[in-house]
């Protein structure tokens, strides 16, 4: 199997979560959806990897793994202290801060 | 490679690290350590000593090491990291920057008893939790490792010679202001918003840089900067790739300096985080971020210079014109500052477009006047104050050059410094990135430089007119005696305004010798 095709699979895959950021409300839904855009990334890291014949890419991907792991932490911490605040992690209700 | 079966020692050579040259890096990650385990092991009422000691020691000690480090230009860190010029000086502005926002962090003066911050930022706002940690005066300490952390992401972030280490680095820098951005003690649903905001633009921006960096890793096969430009030089196939990953990695940096169309969370953030951490923030983000930026550019992609050139004049044009325009309009001081902020980040990108040696030098010097600047005002808005804490309304500051004309007098000059009038810091900066975009024939970018800047001048006069020949309209607001440290943090500011604007020769001598970037 051409190899490429694995390229245009993550390049669908950030698309989904790069538009998912901008339509979803839920902010823990758009959290997630960042997440596959890093996920996305990776894949095309990897399979880069295999076509260029270079270890590089793999090591790239297990950093984007703890670095998204680290992320989730710090991000959930945000979201649990709004929740905990306003009752909703619906990211249009957060609109206090305006011109 | 003891312990280790000889027929790996091979395959797996041991990776040589210059440890000197990292020493600065490593020192504020030490201290940074060192700091979470004072939370973790020392009575409450010993820690706020104790992270005083860490904090401003461990600044100290890497900026003592990043002076004795030596300044053999070179790659260190198995290529991972570039040791010139540009690095070194940006190293110890972000380390001086820092101490000095620091000293800002540590007031409890202004607000008797207490900091900025609140005393558990797990505890719902207005719950009896929050209200008996507040009636108790207890304080938490957790900004100073949190700022630490993030100050060593800084460090490493212009100085990344590989995409991975950059990705990293914008990461480690970045986290840390997540948190402290929602950790103000009063309107504490403003700053949990902020966090907010800025998190989820922060980290889909960077996977924008990341998805970017994958591209150009499937064009040049390589993360490493000038291996990247070899391959842009020899090769042509497929040069979608090359364009696709130059386009989503300067998303991803254009978002960090705040340039439009990637601006809106500027001024939500630095509105609704502490205003310590906005002065530390909008001063050591921008600096690190546009070393990283201009490394990127003139490094790796600066033999297809053509293909991202009009692109980023546009963008400079644009955030130069979207922050003056939008900074007319505010009614709120921190708003006002931060779209300023990002006036300046297009001011700072001209000097990207110049593409010169001279431009790097420009860009340095500009980041130093504009650094000191940011933190004096920001500064200075910590002081001024109503009931509810801070009056951040225009309308409270009129008439304080009559109350307080010291403190007045002190905001005018950093105002002036940030519009470019002469004798402040920000005249020698502005026409230095403006000469030297002209001298790359950038010219119809300087004139709407130069309109954007008179447009500019505009609103930052204002401010000093309502201060000056404004009566005040109300008694309530108040301006707070601040701690030593304030104080102290505000004068090296003005300090370094006056200095570099009387003899800004000293400054630009010192930019420029350090403006040559090693491929």
């Amino acid at each position: 199997m051409n190899p490429m095709n694995y390229i245009y699979l993550s390049a669908a895959l950030f698309s989904i979560g790069a538009f998912g950021v901008l339509f979803r409300r839920n902010a823990i839904v758009v959290f997630m959806c960042v997440e596959l855009m890093l996920n996305a990334a990776n894949l095309a890291f990897v399979t880069f990897a295999r076509i260029n014949g270079t270890l590089d890419g793999q090591v790239v991907a297990f950093f984007v793994m703890v670095v998204a792991a680290a992320e989730v932490v710090i991000g959930l911490a945000i979201i649990m202290s709004i929740f905990a605040t306003r009752r909703s992690a619906s990211i249009d209700e957060a609109n206090l801060l305006r011109s | 490679m003891m312990g280790l079966p000889a027929a790996t020692q091979g395959l797996f050579p041991v990776p040589q690290l210059e440890y000197q040259n990292l020493a600065p890096v490593l020192i504020v990650l030490v201290a940074a350590l060192l700091g979470v385990l004072v939370e973790a092991f020392l009575p409450r009422t010993a820690r706020f000593r104790a992270q005083l000691v860490v904090t401003f020691g461990g600044l100290l000690i890497a900026l003592a090491a990043l002076f004795f480090a030596g300044n053999t230009d070179g790659v260190i860190a198995e290529g991972a990291i570039a040791w010139d010029g540009p690095a070194r000086f940006l190293q110890g502005l972000i380390l001086v920057l820092s101490f000095v926002a620091f000293l800002l962090f540590t007031d409890r003066k202004i607000d008797p008893g207490r900091d900025a911050f609140a005393p558990r930022v797990s505890a719902v706002p207005g719950s009896a939790e929050e209200q008996s940690l507040t009636e108790k005066l207890v304080q938490q300490t957790e900004v100073y490792p949190l700022a630490l952390f993030s100050v060593s992401g800084m460090l490493l972030f212009p100085a990344a010679n590989d995409l991975l280490m950059m990705f990293v680095a914008l990461e480690v820098l970045s986290l840390p202001l997540y948190l402290l951005a929602g950790m103000a003690r009063r309107r504490r649903l403003l700053s949990q918003e902020a966090a907010l905001k800025y998190f989820l633009l922060g980290a889909y921006s960077s996977a924008f840089f990341l998805f970017g960096s994958a591209m150009i890793y499937g064009y040049a096969n390589s993360l490493r900067f000038s291996e990247i430009a070899a391959a842009t030089s020899s090769q042509s196939a497929s040069e979608g790739l090359l364009l696709v990953g130059i386009g989503l990695i300067s998303v991803g940096l254009l978002f960090k300096i705040g340039a439009a169309p990637f601006h809106e969370w500027t001024p939500d953030v630095y509105q609704g985080a502490p205003t310590v951490i906005t002065a530390f923030m909008a001063a050591t983000t921008k600096v690190a971020a546009f070393g990283a930026l201009v490394r990127i550019f003139y490094v790796a992609f600066g033999p297809v210079r053509e293909q991202w050139l009009p692109l980023i004049s546009v963008i400079s044009a644009l955030t130069m014109l979207v922050g003056v325009i939008f900074a007319l309009t505010q009614r709120e001081m921190k708003r006002m500052l931060a779209y300023s902020s990002i006036a300046h980040a297009g001011f700072l990108l001209t000097g990207v477009v110049a593409l010169s040696q001279k431009g790097v030098g420009a860009i340095l010097f500009y980041l130093v006047a504009y650094g000191f600047a940011t933190i004096g005002a920001f500064g200075i808005v910590t002081l001024v104050r109503d009931g509810a804490g801070e009056a951040s309304d225009l309308s409270a500051w009129a008439g304080l050059g009559k109350r307080s004309p010291g403190v007045a007098a002190l905001f005018s000059l950093f105002l002036l410094s940030m519009a470019g009038i002469p004798l402040t810091a920000g005249f020698p900066a502005k026409f230095a990135v403006f000469s030297a975009a002209s001298a790359s024939g950038a010219s119809w970018l300087v004139i709407v430089g130069v309109i954007a800047s008179a447009i500019a001048g505009f609103f930052y006069v204002r401010v000093i007119v309502l201060m000056f020949f404004t009566d005040p309209q109300d008694d309530t607001t108040t301006v707070a005696i601040p701690s030593l440290a304030t104080a102290v943090s505000l004068a090296v500011c003005a300090g370094v305004t006056i200095v570099l604007g009387v003899l800004p020769q000293i400054g630009l001598e010192v930019a420029d010798r350090a403006s040559l970037f090693i491929r």
